[in-house]
């Protein structure tokens, strides 16, 4: 059969005439909404993430700089201010508190999620409860679940720290989005793989890292994302559960409330890049997997 | 299944169950006994079984209120994220041809949310500010004559600081549903005659409805619970729920706070609970 022939059978001719104004169009007109819309999300992206490039260009200012534009100058003037400066609270040591805290919370997240989700794949007596505080985890106000850790602490006469009880708490939030990660990536696993395993003689333990972890390797790394961003912006659970010393997020809320100076700008640029380096390494490494993935398996 | 597999998945879910038991349901049950506590007014609390706190919380007038401003703020925010996800995630999925472009544009949209909430909001104030862009261009354009006093400390960049944060809530499930979407019905649907608005009434809506209702969980329950972005946006000038609370807090009156935190958390598992009906989210999510 010659190809005009099977594209003939593929795409019937009456269907392509029709599907030309249709709203996925694989032709080449394209329906006035695509332009609407088109503008939309344009315009959708420009909010998104111009109010963010201002403040970005507005802590390079000097220090005649202030909070709105125009530019007064260029320099690091703020950034300096930041970490030196005692008005401006322990930026340096809360940095490094958060950061941290966050990686604990991370490698938590990885191992406790990818348990779950295992779990999950089948039934079991009382998984139905399991899911349901989960979600509840999940949409309870964090100030209501902050206040009640503080008063457990409290009852049973334990000081907070933020490498204890805000350790528990950011993972009471971190978690469920790990979990519901997981879902989605175990949704695409294959029990033929695990069984294939069994067949050739792996141990449990074998299966699980030299199978199950490699071809879920790509959805870990989404919930390690999860786990450390989740953690390092979070504020109201942490808020009552850190103890005395604050975590990042803590430290700028008091800096919203007392400083009016760019350097709360620098502080915003500063964090931003942290988390824009995470993004990228995390990323980066599911791209990396997918490539060598590709070059493993030309066929598909 | 197995009396052995069961054993083994609840040793699964052990972890899990570790931090849920002592970081969600302990602090819940502890609030709720303490909302039935009295104040020593020294941040302690007297064990003695009372329902004043509930009947100051329900005879207030300062109540209604703050749940009105609330749920104001709450209806206004999940309207304008459902809108503006809802059109993004359509166009990603319906509009873009390139597969790899659509995942490129749709990763563009989801990078804020993994950075500093906190800091996006902050980020309006240069913008909204009566020294402002916004004002600044317009004085110049010649529109107006004075610089609008209503965009920043006010309801509109409360709601303009949520929407900002709270729309990628909306777009990655209505995105997720949508792409589930056999691109066959819908040509399907054209052969037959539909028009494009019987397609998004009797196919996509539909169809989607699952990632919208799960949108609209995460977005009324953040912001019925967030106490921050309404303290900080509003300039002081409105009162949240969660913010009379965290003042309580601050005072110690560590009672009357515990059951306006029991009120609030019904109020929002009500509201979570009407959005399930339509929706069977388990399903959704381990699908």
């Amino acid at each position: 059969m010659s190809a005009a022939a099977r594209s003939a059978v593929a795409v019937p001719p009456v269907s392509k005439a029709v599907v030309a104004h249709a709203i996925a169009p694989r032709a080449e007109g394209r329906p006035w909404t695509f332009y609407v819309l088109s503008t939309v999300f344009v315009l959708y992206v420009l909010a998104l993430y111009g109010p963010m490039i201002c403040i970005y260009v507005l802590s390079f200012q000097d220090v005649r700089g202030g909070l709105v534009f125009p530019m007064k100058g260029l320099s690091l003037h703020w950034f300096v201010d930041l970490f030196t400066q005692v008005r401006t609270g322990d930026v340096k040591g809360s940095f490094e508190r958060s950061i941290k805290l966050a990686a604990i919370v991370t490698v938590a997240t990885v191992i406790m999620s990818f348990l779950a989700g295992w779990a999950f794949r089948r039934r079991f007596v009382g998984d139905g409860v399991v899911f349901y505080l989960m979600i509840g985890s999940l949409v309870a106000p964090g100030l209501v679940l902050s206040i009640g850790v503080g008063l457990v602490l409290h009852f049973i006469g334990v000081e907070g720290a933020w490498y204890t009880s805000a350790i528990g708490a950011q993972l009471s939030w971190t978690l469920p989005f790990g979990v519901l990660v997981m879902f989605a990536v175990m949704s695409r696993f294959d029990r033929a793989w695990e069984e294939a395993a069994y067949d050739l003689g792996a141990t449990r333990w074998q299966t699980i890292r030299l199978v199950v972890i490699p071809i879920l390797a790509p959805g870990l790394v989404a919930v390690a994302l999860f786990g450390f961003t989740l953690s390092y912006d979070e504020f109201a659970r942490t808020l009552q559960t850190a103890g005395s010393l604050n975590t990042l997020p803590l430290e700028i809320w008091t800096m919203t409330l007392n400083i009016t100076s760019p350097s709360l700008y620098a502080l915003g640029t500063v964090t931003t890049i942290v988390s824009f380096v995470i993004i990228a390494i995390c990323l980066g490494a599911i791209a990396s997997i997918q490539k060598r993935r590709a070059v493993r398996v030309p066929a598909t | 299944m197995s009396g052995r597999g069961q054993i083994l998945s609840w040793l699964y879910v052990t972890p899990l169950m570790l931090v849920l038991i002592p970081f969600f349901v302990a602090p819940i049950l502890v609030v709720l006994a303490a909302s039935f506590f009295q104040s020593d007014g020294f941040g302690g609390l007297i064990a003695d079984p009372t329902f004043q706190n509930y009947t100051e919380i329900f005879s207030s007038k300062l109540t209604a209120n703050l749940y009105a401003e609330t749920i104001e703020f709450t209806i206004l925010t999940w309207l304008f994220s459902l809108i503006i996800g809802f059109w993004v995630a359509y166009f990603l999925v319906f509009h873009i041809r390139n597969p790899l472009l659509a995942i490129g544009l749709f990763l563009l949209c989801t990078v804020p949310f993994w950075t500093s909430n906190i800091i996006r909001m902050i980020s309006w104030i240069p913008l909204l500010g009566k020294e402002g862009l916004i004002n600044t261009a317009l004085l110049r354009v010649g529109v107006i004559n004075e610089p609008l006093e209503f965009l920043l400390f006010s309801g509109f960049s409360v709601v303009v600081a949520y929407v900002h944060q709270l729309t990628i809530f909306m777009i990655v499930p209505i995105f997720n549903a949508m792409a589930r979407i056999d691109k066959r019905i819908v040509e399907a649907a054209l052969d037959a005659g539909a028009s494009r608005l019987d397609i998004m009434r009797m196919i996509i809506l539909p169809l989607s409805k699952n990632g919208i209702a799960l949108g609209s969980i995460f977005v009324v329950s953040i912001v019925m619970g967030d106490f921050f972005v309404i303290k900080v946006m509003s300039g002081g000038g409105s009162a949240s729920v969660v913010g009379a609370l965290y003042e309580d807090v601050g005072v110690l009156q560590y009672p009357s706070a515990a059951a306006s935190a029991v009120v609030l958390t019904i109020v929002v598992t009500l509201l979570v609970a009407l959005i399930l009906r339509t929706v069977d989210i388990r399903k959704e999510l381990t699908r």
